[in-house]
């Protein structure tokens, strides 16, 4: 059976029918991503004290420098087939594709990262203000965390045992761009990060520890769905991408135009996932 | 589209590198200014309105939004509206609460 307008106009509507379907996808997705930005608005009016400066901003700075040159390469592939230059069109594909792995395998690195990143809540504001002298001295701050009159310090586990834990707080210029641009680099060459003075804490007066997974907070819960979902975006769009960029080209052979809507409705995708990600960088990583 | 064809799409090839820029340049601002202490209020403002300009750069360009049918325009502000909706549904919640 032949399908009808993939590169004709449909009179009504003056458009091939797969821009139609794209469209009506991304509005749904428009929709969904909604409902979770709705989510996180809802989170963070309700917290006590919005998390800041605990995302990586050079590296997340990296990653939106990547996914934008992915959206101009796949502007300049599509353009490529629209000139009906196949080579030229499989190099800005393929260098799509790159920058999408490029994207996700950063984006794991600071999954890594959180996942062996620790926080600890205090029982109270009493047994808090006990250990801030000793935090503070070994170069550390204890911060109000996200539950209303909570306190937290923010860090790494070094030993534990039934009774006491030896912990190592993130020092204080830990969000400095420097001081996070030294981190990365020294985790890439392989460099073991240089963590400062321990502070011992009594397990008693801990009301809760953990690494920043999802459950740890509302934030990283939000945190971890938003990129989470985008991620999984990024997933589909190279899956669809890595499709016409080897077994889906023979189309090319026979109906170019058509093979170049095609590609157009991958590009518009893959560009829904960029400017979703322009919106995630400064909400999560800058705000 | 009437710029369809395979010259017109050549002479926007500088143009996309163009916004290609602007987008690495507004990117590089809006974390500049994000270091600047403006209040809570101000430092969202203005982060958010700098994110909505990347965003319209590349739905306007990338995604040829600028010269498209209205079917789509349509479609597309019905679904920004109802995106709002739900955004200020967030906010409405926490402006009016229950009270004890």
């Amino acid at each position: 059976m032949e399908i009808p307008y993939t590169v004709k106009a449909r009179p009504d509507t003056g458009l091939w029918n797969a821009k139609v379907g794209i469209w009506l996808f991304l509005a749904s997705e428009v929709m969904l991503f909604g409902g979770l930005f709705s989510a996180y608005i809802f989170l963070r009016l309700g917290s006590w004290h919005w998390p800041h400066g605990i995302l990586n901003i050079p590296i997340g700075l990296f990653n939106t420098f990547v996914l934008i040159t992915s959206s101009v390469t796949m502007v300049f592939a599509w353009a490529s087939l629209k000139m009906r230059n196949l080579h030229k069109f499989e190099c800005f594909l393929g260098i799509t594709i790159l920058c999408g792995f490029i994207f996700l395998g950063v984006k794991s690195y600071e999954y890594y990262e959180k996942f062996h990143h620790y926080g600890l809540i205090f029982k109270n504001e009493a047994v808090a203000n006990r250990y801030r002298a000793e935090v503070e001295a070994a170069g550390g701050q204890i911060k109000p965390s996200i539950i209303e009159g909570q306190f937290e310090v923010t860090g790494h586990i070094e030993e534990m045992d039934e009774e006491t834990m030896k912990f190592i707080p993130d020092s204080i210029h830990s969000s400095e761009p420097m001081v996070q641009i030294i981190s990365v680099l020294q985790a890439v060459t392989g460099k073991k990060t240089e963590h400062g003075e321990a502070v011992v804490f009594q397990q008693d007066d801990v009301y809760r520890w953990g690494p920043f997974v999802p459950h740890y907070s509302s934030y990283f819960a939000i945190y971890f769905t938003l990129t989470g979902l985008h991620a999984l975006h990024v997933i589909g769009g190279m899956i669809v991408m890595a499709y016409f960029w080897i077994p889906g080209r023979k189309l090319y052979h026979t109906d170019p135009e058509h093979f170049t809507n095609r590609v157009e409705v991958v590009g518009l995708f893959w560009h829904f996932v960029d400017l979703v990600w322009i919106f995630l960088f400064p909400v999560l990583y800058l705000l | 589209m009437a710029g369809d064809d395979a010259v017109a799409i050549k002479s926007h090839l500088k143009f996309y590198v163009g916004i290609f820029a602007a987008l690495l340049v507004l990117t590089v601002i809006t974390v500049v200014v994000s270091y600047i202490h403006l209040g809570t209020a101000g430092n969202i403002t203005l982060a958010l309105v700098i994110a909505t300009l990347k965003a319209s750069l590349v739905a306007a360009f990338f995604m040829h939004l600028s010269s498209e049918k209205t079917t789509i325009y349509r479609l597309m502000i019905s679904a920004l509206f109802f995106f709002l909706v739900l955004v200020f549904l967030s906010i409405f919640a926490f402006l009016d609460p229950i009270r004890n």
